[in-house]
Order: structure tokens, then sequence, then C-alpha cells
């Protein structure tokens, strides 16, 4: 077994279907975060970024039970999403750098990763926007009848904010083929879970509105992938909407300037001992996929390929002037380049 | 010709735009059994079945966002929000969302969805149900914003929003649903976004207005002894900055007449592309007729004094003409 090497989004995400490959999009995931850290600090990288370091594992299982052509809609810290998805690491590098080999052309940012073919639609910055969104890419899909389903990642702090009771209240009443994936991670922002949020379990919320609340272990991909896959076969069955929880942890603060300091002492350490890298490699040892010591060369390979990624991404040029005034409207510079979802 | 009323024209315009394209769908609160509360979507339901004819629950949040989803994967959403102050919820979904998705995406991603809402005042309904909010929306790149001013313009504005592959966002000055006029329907008939119409030439001065007061200015200037052109804007963003300027040209002077407060207006956006690009042009003053600076009140004595009425426009327009000084708003002096 061997890990695919392609620079297609779409491509790197059959390439999913592989667990050693599973393994290394993990991988990369944490070593892009890693690397767009140290960009930050080399000057590379404006405003902020949101780093999910730790939450590795529900972004490929996610990625990998799903298919290209369902839709998915994610917060800011998405850049493990769009990585898992397919998005290649230079689209992501290189839209955090502002550069046009950007996944939007340098236009979006770290908060606006985008790639149709892989069906993500542009990341929000607004907590609780995909929610809705992905309610309506699935009332899309089932007007289609193409058996398409609608995926929303978002965190625990979206729990609290009016779109997500909304969205789940519509989806429920609407039947919709829609999957809401909660991340929880324990931080909304800067704040803990328990200062926020009247219930431990977001999962609970669901009974609200009938439809099933699911919790998942995040640092566990298999774990993730299996819940993720009950939903998705429950909604292209037509049964509805399910919610499923991950519990899972950010190892950093909730963005570039915050050093988490809040967090009580330990915390950080118990998570930490259950990485879902570490968790995943053992796995594929026993399974005999990987070879002793596989996990520390996959991770020197992949470090490597990265750096490689990031002298392009700063050989790449920032977006001429015109990009400012294309794809305002359909008026606008540009042309129109419309993605059609779904051609049956 | 037959006499009919502004909100047939609604009707027949969302009828004629879902029977001509498959992917058109309707969401809203009361628009699919009720018929709607403004009884503009009455038997669409039967006609068109309630996988397109959709009653949603309060909840605009989910709605908007909903459509904006329906619409990036190939539905296009005619969203009616019942009354405009019912955005308020929703705005992000429709401000931050639908307008930058296309910009997003560099173009591969479009959000061609519609928001109809029955907006204004002159009817008792206070005052968070009475205003249009324009203001919310223009300015906001990625969104363009029409008012409608009767029948004819309601079927053709609402045609071409549909038919538009951007968000659109369609005000309908709800006093206008009971009236009636003179028109026959042409389902070919479109008033198209970003044109604005001179609906009466005048030689003293150009009226610039929209929505309900379209009307309004009709009257004054018909009843003015100055000669008066009135221009429709019908889209608000963006807006017809040549028809406008070529009629400053003509006239020489400049008068707004806005169902909006005057600190937030679009008649200052008007006034001061005028007198920036045809100062050389101006004989007075661009001058601005608005609501003054305060919500809608319910009083019927009070809600008739707030809005401008035609004798005020016929006065402060022959006040402009005649000695090339704007007048004072009636409110200075009452305030």
């Amino acid at each position: 077994m061997t890990i695919s090497n392609s620079n297609s989004p779409l491509a790197r995400r059959e390439a999913l279907q592989n667990r050693l490959d599973q393994l290394q999009r993990m991988v990369e995931i944490r070593g892009v975060e890693n690397r767009i850290q140290k960009l930050f600090a080399e000057g590379h990288v404006r405003g902020s970024t949101h780093l999910a370091n730790g939450q590795e594992a529900v972004s490929v299982g996610i990625a990998r039970s799903i298919d290209p052509d369902d839709i998915v809609t994610c917060t800011y810290r998405g850049h493990g999403h769009a990585l898992a998805l397919g998005v290649t690491p230079a689209g992501v590098i290189g839209e955090i750098c502002g550069r046009t080999i950007g996944c939007a052309g340098g236009i979006g940012g770290s908060m606006h990763l985008v790639e149709p073919s892989v069906g993500l639609l542009p990341t929000a910055a607004i907590v609780g926007a995909g929610l809705p969104i992905a309610c309506g890419a699935a009332m899309a899909a089932r007007a289609r009848k193409n058996g398409r389903v609608a995926l929303a990642i978002f965190g625990d702090g979206t729990a609290n904010i009016g779109a997500f009771h909304e969205a789940l209240n519509f989806a429920a009443i609407q039947k919709l083929p829609v999957i809401f994936v909660c991340e929880n991670n324990l931080y909304g922002e800067y704040s803990r879970i328990n200062l926020t949020t009247p219930v431990e379990d977001i999962a609970v919320r669901a009974a609200s509105y009938n439809m099933p609340g699911i919790i998942a272990d995040g640092q566990d991909v298999d774990k993730v992938a299996q819940a993720i896959a009950g939903a998705v076969k429950r909604a292209r069955r037509g049964e509805g909407p399910s919610l499923v929880e991950m519990k899972t942890y950010r190892y950093s603060g909730h963005s570039r300037s915050d050093p988490g300091t809040y967090r009580p002492a330990g915390e950080l350490d118990a998570w930490m001992k259950r990485d879902p890298i570490a968790i995943f490699a053992e796995r594929l040892t026993a399974e005999k996929l990987l070879a002793p010591g596989g996990l520390e060369q996959m991770q020197a390979e992949t470090d490597e390929a990265i750096e490689q990624v990031v002298a392009e991404v700063l050989a790449s040029p920032a977006p001429d002037l015109v990009e400012l005034f294309a794809h305002v409207s359909a008026q606008s510079p540009g042309g129109d380049q419309r993605h059609s979802f779904w051609r049956n | 010709m037959a006499k009919i009323w502004t909100r047939q024209a609604v009707l027949r315009a969302l009828d004629d735009a879902m029977s001509d394209d498959p992917t058109v769908i309707l969401m809203g609160e009361d628009v699919a059994e009720a018929g709607g509360p403004f009884k503009v979507t009455e038997g669409l339901l039967a006609k068109h079945g309630p996988e397109r004819v959709i009653d949603t629950p309060i909840s605009e949040m989910a709605f908007m966002g909903v459509a904006v989803g329906a619409a990036v994967c190939g539905l296009k959403p005619v969203v009616e929000i019942m009354f405009i102050e019912f955005l308020g919820v929703a705005l992000d979904q429709l401000a931050t969302q639908a307008a930058t998705m296309r910009y997003l995406s560099r173009g591969r991603l479009t959000t061609p969805l519609v928001v109809r809402a029955s907006a204004g005042a002159g009817q008792g309904f206070g005052c968070q149900h009475s205003q249009m909010l324009d203001h919310w929306l223009r300015g906001t790149p990625g969104l363009k914003l029409a008012v409608t001013s009767n029948a004819r313009t309601t079927y053709g504005l609402l045609r071409s929003a549909i038919e538009d592959p951007d968000p659109v966002v369609v005000l309908e000055p709800r006093i206008l649903y009971s009236e009636r006029e003179e028109h026959e329907f042409d389902p070919a008939y479109r008033t198209p976004l970003g044109k604005a119409e001179i609906v009466r030439t005048g030689k003293d001065a150009t009226l610039v207005t929209c929505g309900a007061m379209v009307r309004v200015a009709i009257e004054a200037a018909a009843s003015s002894n100055a000669s008066i052109e009135v221009i429709d804007l019908l889209t608000l963003w963006p807006w017809d900055r040549r028809t406008v300027l070529e009629s400053i040209a003509r006239t020489g002077r400049l008068v707004t007449l806005e169902e909006a407060t005057a600190s937030a207006g679009w008649g200052a956006d008007v006034a001061s592309t005028v007198a920036s690009e045809a100062f050389g042009k101006l004989k007075a003053p661009p001058h601005r007729i608005t609501l003054p600076d305060a919500p809608v009140p319910y009083s019927g004595v009070l809600e008739a004094r707030y809005l401008p009425t035609p004798a005020y426009v016929t006065e402060q327009v022959a006040a402009l003409v005649s000695t090339n000084k704007a007048p004072a708003p009636w409110w200075r002096s009452a305030a």
C-alpha cells in the first residue's frame, strides 16, 4: 500500500479511500497548520488564522465518508477540512498568504477557503452561517432527486447562536438530507463550554428537533467515519437530518493572538495523550499497513513536501489590481465561471 | 385595457416566472396554504405544488440561508419577507453570505436569489412595520436593490430580478398593493435593473424619487406652476447616474423625494453625485425632501404629517425654483 501523490483536489479526495492516505492527510494537515503558524511569524500572513491542530481525525473522517459531489459548509476554522476534502496544500497556504495560487486567488484569506469541485462552499467567517446554507443545498439536492447530501461543520460555540436552532428546526420540518456536525472542542473562542452552554453534550439538543443526536470520539478517525457514514446513509434514504457531535480538542488558542492561558492545568496534556495521529498510526501498524517507524518517515517526507509548496507559494504573485473589481456581480470583470453541481 | 391591482402584478410575475423556469421556487411565511399575508401568492401552491411553493416556520435566518444554499446549488429561490423589518434577523445571510459568494469563489458560485419584501409607511402599522430600510442594503457590493412603483414596474422588476444571476432585493411599497391602474399584462415585459425612467418631462427642476413617492411626485408636478421633470429611479443600487445627470443638464435643479430619514436617505448619494459631476449646470443647490430623523409614528395625524404630501412637495419645489435657495424642511420649525 503506497500513498497517492496527486495535485488535483478530486484525485486527492478519492485517494482517501486508502487508509494510509488517510493517515498521511492527517499528518499533512498538522504539518500545514504548523507551517502556517511559522509563516505568520515570518510576516507572510495578514489578519488572523484559526488553527485546529488536534482535530485532524474529524476532518479526514468526514471527508472519507461523503462523496465529492456532496456539499459541505464550514466555519473559519477550516484549514483541516479544506485539505481533507481535497484542496491542495498550495491552495490553502497560497490563500492564507494572499497569493494567486490560493484556492480563492488570494482574495479570501484564511477564513474563506473554497473548492466547488469537491463540494466545498466558501468557508464562512460568521458563526452559524453555514447551517442554513447546508439546508438549502440539501433542498436543491432533493429537488434534483440525485441522492446527494449536504453537511455543515461547526463548533460547540455555534450551538448557542440562533442559526443553529433555526436550521435544525427547518431541516427537521422539511426532512432534509443534511448532516450537522458539531466539533465540540470545549471552547467557543476564549470561553470554556461550561461558561456558555448549560449542557455538556451538544447532541442532546437534537431531541428538541426530533432528530438523532449522535456522539462520537473525534480523536479516532474510524469512529468519526462510522458516525458520519450512519447519518449520511439515513439522509440518503430520505429519513432526514442528524446531529453528530465529535468530542475533540484544539491544541492552540482560538486565533493567532490567543495563547490559550485560560485552560485549566493538565487539560491540554491529557488531550495530547489521545492524539488522533498517534492513535491512527498505532492502529495502522497493528493492521500491518504501516511499518514500525513509518509515521516518523511519513512526517519527515510530508514536511519536506510542505516546504516545497511554501517555496512555490512565496514565488506566486499577489493578485492583479483587476481582481479587486472582478466577480462582484455578473457585470464585473472576470466573466461567468459558474460551477454546476450535479450534472444529473 | 383592464384595471389591475398592484398585488395582482406580484402574483402574475411569480406565476409566469415559475411557469417559464422550473428551477424557480417560492419560500416564506404563509405563502403556500394561506396564499400569502397580502394575498400575492394565492393559487400558486395548487398550480406549482408543495415542492416549489414552500411555507416556512417564522424563521427568517433559516429560510434566507436556505435560499442562499439552494441558489448556489442551482435553484432560483424567491423569498418573501413579510415586512422588511423582519430582514434584520436574517441580514447576515443576505448581506454577508449571498453578496460575497461570487467574489469569494472567483465567479464559480453564484447566488441567483430574490428577496421580496413589503415596505413603507402610510397604513398605521407603527414604527416596526413601516420602514423602507433600503439604507441597510444600498451600497453592499454584490447585492442589487430595486423599488416598485406601480403594477407595471412591479411585474417588470420582479421578472428582471428573478432572471438576474445575482441576489436582488425588491422592495414593494405595501401601500401600493391595493391601488389599481390600467395595465395589460405582457409576459415579455421587463423593467431593466439599473435603469431609471423619466415618468414626466419638465424644464425647471428634476424631481428624483422612487417607490410610493413616485405618485406623490407626479401629483405634485401636475399641480405645480413650475415645470417639473419626474424620474423614477426604480433601482436604488446600482442607480442610473446617466439619466439623472442628463436631466440635470436640462433643468439645472435637483430635488430628491425620499421615503427615507434625512440622515440616511439615498438622495444624499444622488445629491453629492450631481454636485460633483454637474456643478456647473446647477442654478440652485441640490435639495432633498425626506422624512425627519424620527421613527414612523402610529397616530394617523402624525403619520400623515411624517410622509411628504403632494402639496408639501409642490411648495418645496416652487420655493427652490423661485429663489434658487434650498427651503427649510417643515420639521426644522416643528421640532
